[in-house]
């Protein structure tokens, strides 16, 4: 019985004994992947950036209504289910995207005996306004607009048509002749309508003002005729706010006209954008309406933009190029939301493009023939028109078009810059803003900060660490060492508070006596050294070898204060009132108050725990005979230092270097508070930096979660984590060699 | 004889002493600044009052405490755009804080000393202390009650002390009704909402779960209402007594006492009555909420929130970092694979933190807390629940981020218990596990609570990582309290090193707010370094116990 019971027991000890070793075992393995996963993640999040776009054929189907005439435009809504397509006869047929199944045939209000000469999309795109250019000198505009209700739950997309200008047409040519190229830019409150006849351009707009208490609009009209040929004029097009016109005659010559006062147009530029012998073949501005896309009949886009040049004006220049293929560019077609556009070829060729990341994403083939082509406001589906008389409907996945490696790391020509550089502007108020993801500036911002940081704590820590482990006194040791250590257990946001808000201050008032304190107080301890020897026998004998530390430490505030109080006259004497001033006046340096040297001071404050210890570490642990042996052989202290010591420990030296580089890159707080946060890149020391850090604690909490933004952020905390990873990793494996090659000797 | 000197290499050894008394000074001239300008907040100052008169202008005369100076020699004066005389060789000036901002729309004054004719202290200069607008400085004149004088002149002040301990006593019973009662009234009628929410998407939402409802939300209501009207007549009572006082310009301000927190006049104090204020001063600081945008009043919740979330995050480290180091040290072969993850872990702790910070934010807050929500919370979307920043995910974050720190200290204290101990309980028959749990462990522990002393020491500096996974500037409600379940994972909580960076730098008014920043500094360095310096000492006593048990 009790036999039983023990083995029992002993079976019952067994088992816990095992189940805990799994526990263990699963929980120690755990906790590791657990740590692995960090980077991981960040990878499978910053993985869709790198991710091809893909573009596939859902469906195609007959022209829906082919006798109702040739398309001059197909348009497509939001929720990618109802498209629309214009004719010449005046017909807008709505149908579904997916069937090519008509929803609607309407016929718009073309006042009879008149015909369509000429059609145009207005701008801004996203309005959903037409025009057209009647045989009699007038123009009619028409909106398509889309209703969404849900019925039982079901979303019903209704299409309807609007006359924002009333269904009278406006009468642009009193003598009646043709208007055979148009254009219009419509918004809420004012329409600008650039229409040419035979003869002449006209220029009409329209301003909407609501009287206070009138519930009718009253418009104010203002006719021009611009003082130019119309003879030769090919495409017009007027930007969003109405205030540039551009006109691209069939020489491949492009003017572009101030129309700000639309009562007296001016010529700013005529430019041709095409090389000779090449012809226009397609023109579309470029989300924004700054840049315009430009294909021509040997294949390739250009984007021309305004640029201010030294003079300050703005100029159309050809910031960049698409090579889209062999054949002429038969069409083009800008995002709505984005930077990018959609071309199509004369071989059938759909390409999609994005201009600031210079990348083709897409290049499919379609059919051949291709005419009309129409893309999403959401740019993830495409409807185009072949020649066999079919209409093709695809999908398309292109979720991070604006980050390539180019875009990331390179010089990018962003719109209205004067030339390639790197920026980093990652957001602003407007949707058609340009992001600039160039992470050059902020790696700049690290590296400086880091580099100052170093530049302060390397020689005090290490100075200090060589003092300390080998010639101060056991006792003093003992307190030294873990008070300089505790310097690193002060928070940073401390640190960094102190930085923007007490140091910065006092820096800007005594930037030359803090320029003094790195001359006088060397030189002051040197002469007090130099002097100490003198002292009388006596007096050095009661001072215990090795705290020459302790002696100093009012020394250096004697010395302090001189260099503080000598700064004042010197610098009235030497630079005619302060130093700042100086340097802003005659080196042409300017000052900002958070600054290069202030985050050196306080960072390298936070470093110099870390590389104190370690390399403190280092040199103590160098074998004891190695020192013994040298001194008998009769080398003085320092010799042994710097001939043995500081040759054996240099790997630990080293890797305590490299340890706190790492700690000086990742420090966020710091930085985030004594500096101006401004992704600048300059070298001079009295400027701030952004870091890679602080941009991740700025700009994080407001990015959109899987946007753009928000993958190129993990993407900065990939590349910190990667940079510290390496850093951290080389000085581990020197350190563990380093213990080594202690043990064996 | 010089060169000779440079040859003997001690002037090298000399420099690198030097390197480490720039490193003492360092330190020891930051804490001291933190400590003086943090301690010194709380104590009383003299109010000065200036007769003060511009270039040209009338004399005037200004009261305030005098803050700061600043000497700048004539040269810069000048070029700075002031006039100067010929024999003047510097420019004097002093920061006064004059308070007073709803009548002259600053804090703070600079004013120049050549100008000063004549300062002096008066003894019947009066400091109120406000809920809103910040201090105010002037003479009393006379206590009113319902709109009538009821003193004047020297018993002013006496009657106006006694007012005010009513008027703060009916403010207590205000801040419990709003805090607490309604406070809880407000969460069960959301819970209520929530519970209708839930039964409606549940298709349970028939005509006795309707009724129910109906009669618990009306039940509610009826408390509220009481409760409303009970602080109307409280607020009403409150808002009877005012203080007639003169500003330094003459010009005379009725100030209701409902805004007024304290009352002094400095200039009378005592040393012990100094002492007195300043304790009060610093208990307010510790224990109350903050005022006016955080530049005012107390830290309490921040120091509640930091504590809070250490204490979760303690728990979480823990167990992990020590099977984690068990697993290492007594589990695993050495070898290869161990190197390899000692190398990892040490790396990990070289990782920037705000690393952790996205890590967190995607991973638990985007992630786990957008899949719990879906789960489990239905009813609250769109709102989040878990889905947004909060103090479960802060606390995971940290545990994460310091798990490093623990796993290090422990298998530290795991290397140093001598073979013997182990082999000597194996060999008496006892399995791993009862040898571990009854011998090792046990010795190891001081090396554990090093390790977790040293990982709240970190936890509580941390800022970065907070600003993204739950610290808010100003959280409404504490994530304890006595609404059940007590202890809210899901809000979002203040913290002292977030307070230090969002006051320091993103308040509207720095210069008012900067003492209080020094406070909350000096706080949170003495906590910090009073955990290193208790590991340190648990790490020094350890050493010698196993010093002893070798030899």
């Amino acid at each position: 019985m009790q036999k039983s019971s023990s083995s029992y027991y002993q079976k019952w000890r067994l088992l816990k004994d095992n189940i805990a070793r799994y526990g263990v075992v699963a929980g120690g393995m755990g906790v590791i992947a657990a740590v692995v996963m960090i980077f991981f993640y960040l990878l499978y999040v910053v993985f869709p950036l790198f991710l091809p776009a893909t573009a596939e054929s859902a469906s195609q189907y007959a022209i829906p209504e082919q006798a109702q005439g040739k398309t001059l435009l197909l348009d497509m809504e939001e929720q990618n289910q109802v498209a629309a397509r214009f004719t010449d006869s005046g017909h807008i047929v709505f149908f579904n995207v997916e069937t090519g199944k008509t929803l609607l045939d309407q016929a718009v209000a073309i006042p009879t005996g008149s015909q369509i000469i000429s059609f145009a999309q207005a701008t801004p795109l996203n309005a959903g306004a037409v025009i057209y250019g009647l045989s009699n000198g007038t123009a009619l505009i028409v909106k398509h607009d889309y209703k969404v209700t849900y019925a039982n739950n079901v979303k019903v997309i209704t299409p309807s048509i609007a006359y924002p200008m009333g269904e009278k047409p406006l009468v642009l040519d009193d003598g009646g002749l043709a208007l055979d190229e148009i254009t219009a830019q419509i918004s809420d409150d004012s329409t600008t309508v650039v229409a040419k006849t035979a003869q002449h351009i006209y220029l009409s707009s329209f301003q909407k003002e609501q009287a206070l208490f009138a519930d009718e609009a009253t418009l104010t009209r203002t006719d021009a005729v611009l003082n130019l040929p119309s003879a030769g004029v090919q495409e017009m097009l007027i930007d969003k706010d109405g205030s540039h016109l551009y006109l691209l005659s069939n020489q491949g010559r492009l003017d572009f006209y101030d129309i700000g006062d639309k009562s007296t147009p001016v010529l700013k530029q005529a430019q041709n954008i095409v090389e000779a012998g090449q012809a226009v073949t397609s023109l579309a501005f470029l989300n924004g309406d700054l840049s315009l896309m430009v294909g021509d009949s040997s294949g390739l886009v250009s984007q021309w933009s305004m640029v201010r040049d030294d003079s300050n004006r703005s100029m159309m220049q050809k910031i960049r190029a698409f090579k889209v293929s062999d054949k002429a560019v038969v069409a083009l077609k800008s995002e709505q939301r984005r930077k990018g556009f959609l071309a199509l070829d004369a071989a059938g060729d759909l390409g999609i493009y994005h201009s600031t990341s210079e990348k083709q994403l897409i290049k499919e083939h379609v059919a051949d023939g291709l005419s009309a082509v129409a893309l999403s406001p959401r740019a993830n589906a495409a409807l185009m028109q072949s020649g066999d008389g079919k209409i093709h409907f695809w999908t398309i996945e292109n979720e991070h078009p604006e980050v390539s490696l180019k875009s990331l790391w390179q010089k990018v020509w962003y719109e209205s810059y004067p030339k390639p550089d790197y920026i980093w502007q990652s957001s602003a108020s407007n949707n058609d803003f340009e992001p600039k993801y160039s992470l050059i500036p902020l790696v700049f911002g690290t590296l400086k900060a880091a580099f100052y940081a170093m530049l302060v704590a390397m020689p005090l820590a290490l100075m200090g660490a060589i003092y300390t482990a080998y010639f101060m006194n056991p006792m003093m040791r003992q307190y030294v060492k873990p008070v300089i250590e505790l310097m690193g257990a002060l928070p940073t946001v401390i640190l960094g508070f102190l930085a923007g808000l007490w140091l910065a201050p006092f820096i800007e008032e005594h930037l030359s006596g803090f320029f003094a304190l790195f001359m006088v107080v060397p030189t002051v301890v040197m002469a007090f050294a130099y002097c100490w020897q003198f002292m009388p026998k006596t007096v050095l004998e009661k001072i215990p070898d090795g705290s020459d530390a302790m002696l100093l430490v009012p020394v250096i505030l004697l010395a302090g204060i001189l260099a503080f109080s000598i700064s004042t006259p010197l610098e009235i004497a030497l630079f005619h009132g302060s130093l700042r001033d100086w340097f802003r006046n005659s080196l042409g340096i300017g000052y900002d108050q958070r600054n290069a040297l202030v985050v050196g001071v306080a960072m390298g404050f936070a470093v110099i725990p870390t590389i104190f210890s370690i390399a403190e570490d280092a040199i103590f642990s160098v074998p004891k005979h190695l020192t013994v042996g040298s001194l008998a052989l009769g080398a003085t202290p320092w010799q042994t230092l710097s001939k043995v010591v500081l040759l054996t420990a240099s790997p630990g030296i080293f890797s305590a270097v490299m340890i706190g580089f790492g700690r000086a890159v990742g420090e966020t707080m710091i930085v985030l508070m004594s500096t101006g946060n401004t992704p600048v890149m300059d070298l001079s020391v009295f400027q701030g930096m952004r870091t890679l850090a602080a941009n991740i604690a700025v700009e994080m909490p407001e990015s959109e979660v899987d946007s753009t933004h928000y993958r190129v952020l993990f993407l900065t905390a990939l590349v910190l984590f990667a940079f510290t990873f390496i850093f951290n990793t080389l000085a581990e494996v020197v350190r563990q060699r380093l213990r080594e090659k202690y043990s064996s000797l | 004889m010089i060169k000779e000197w440079f040859k003997s290499g001690l002037p090298w050894v000399w420099l690198n002493a030097a390197a480490v008394s720039v490193c003492l000074i360092m330190i020891v001239s930051v804490l001291g600044l933190i400590a003086v300008r943090g301690a010194s907040h709380f104590w009383p100052a003299q109010v000065v009052q200036f007769a003060y008169q511009d270039d040209g202008g009338q004399v005037q005369t200004l009261i305030g405490e005098h803050v700061d100076s600043s000497v700048t020699p004539a040269v810069m004066a000048r070029a700075n755009g002031i006039k100067m005389a010929d024999n003047e060789d510097t420019l004097i000036q002093y920061l006064v804080k004059t308070g007073n901002r709803d009548v002259t729309g600053s804090d703070f004054r600079w004013i120049q000393e050549r100008h000063v004719k004549s300062q002096q202290t008066p003894d019947d200069i009066m400091v109120i202390e406000r809920r809103e607008w910040g201090n105010f400085y002037g003479r009393l004149t006379a206590v009113k009650e319902s709109g009538k004088v009821i003193a004047s002149g020297a018993n002013a002040n006496a009657i106006a002390l006694q007012k005010l301990d009513v008027t703060l006593g009916l403010f207590k019973d205000i801040a419990h009704i709003e805090k607490k009662e309604i406070g809880a009234v407000n969460y069960d009628l959301e819970r209520l909402r929530l519970k209708q929410k839930k039964l409606q998407l549940e298709q349970q939402w028939d005509a006795k779960a309707q009724q129910e409802v109906a009669a618990e939300k009306a039940a509610y209501d009826k408390v509220y209402n009481a409760y409303q009207a009970q602080l109307q007549g409280l607020y009403q009572k409150a808002r009877q007594d005012s203080l007639l006082v003169k500003t330094d310009s003459g010009s005379e301000v009725e100030i209701s006492l409902a805004k007024v927190v304290r009352l002094y006049q400095p200039n009378q104090m005592g040393v012990f009555a100094k002492i007195g204020h300043y304790g009060s001063k610093v208990v307010e600081f510790l224990t109350e909420d903050p005022r006016e945008a955080n530049t005012e009043g107390g830290i309490f919740p921040a120091i509640f929130g930091t504590v809070l979330m250490v204490m979760m995050m303690a728990v979480m480290v823990t167990p992990f970092g020590v099977i984690a180091a068990v697993y290492l040290r007594e589990y695993a072969k050495q070898g290869f694979v161990t190197r390899l993850i000692r190398i990892a872990v040490n790396n990990l702790a070289g990782v920037p933190s705000i690393v952790y910070g996205v890590f967190g934010l995607g991973f638990f807050v985007y992630i786990l807390g957008g899949n719990i929500d879906q789960l489990f919370f239905p009813e609250a979307a769109p709102a989040p629940v878990f889905g947004t920043p909060g103090l479960l995910w802060a606390s995971i974050t940290l545990a994460l981020l310091t798990l490093p720190v623990v796993i290090v200290s422990t298998e530290e204290g795991l290397s140093r218990i001598p073979k013997s101990i182990r082999e000597g309980s194996l060999a008496l028959g006892a399995t791993k596990l009862e040898t571990l749990w009854l011998t090792v462990l046990p010795m190891a522990s001081p090396a554990m609570m090093t390790g977790l002393i040293l990982a709240v020491a970190r936890a509580a500096g941390e800022v970065a990582p907070l600003m993204l996974v739950g610290v808010v500037k100003m959280a409404p409600t504490l994530p304890l309290d006595g609404n059940f379940p007590f202890l809210h994972l899901d809000r979002k909580f203040m913290h002292l090193g977030f307070h230090i960076y969002d006051v320091g730098f993103q308040s509207p008014n720095v210069e008012a707010a900067r003492p209080l920043v020094y406070a909350t500094s000096l706080l949170l360095v003495v906590v910090i370094l009073g955990l290193n310096l208790s590991a340190i000492l648990i790490r020094n006593h350890l050493r010698e116990k196993y010093r002893a048990l070798e030899g």
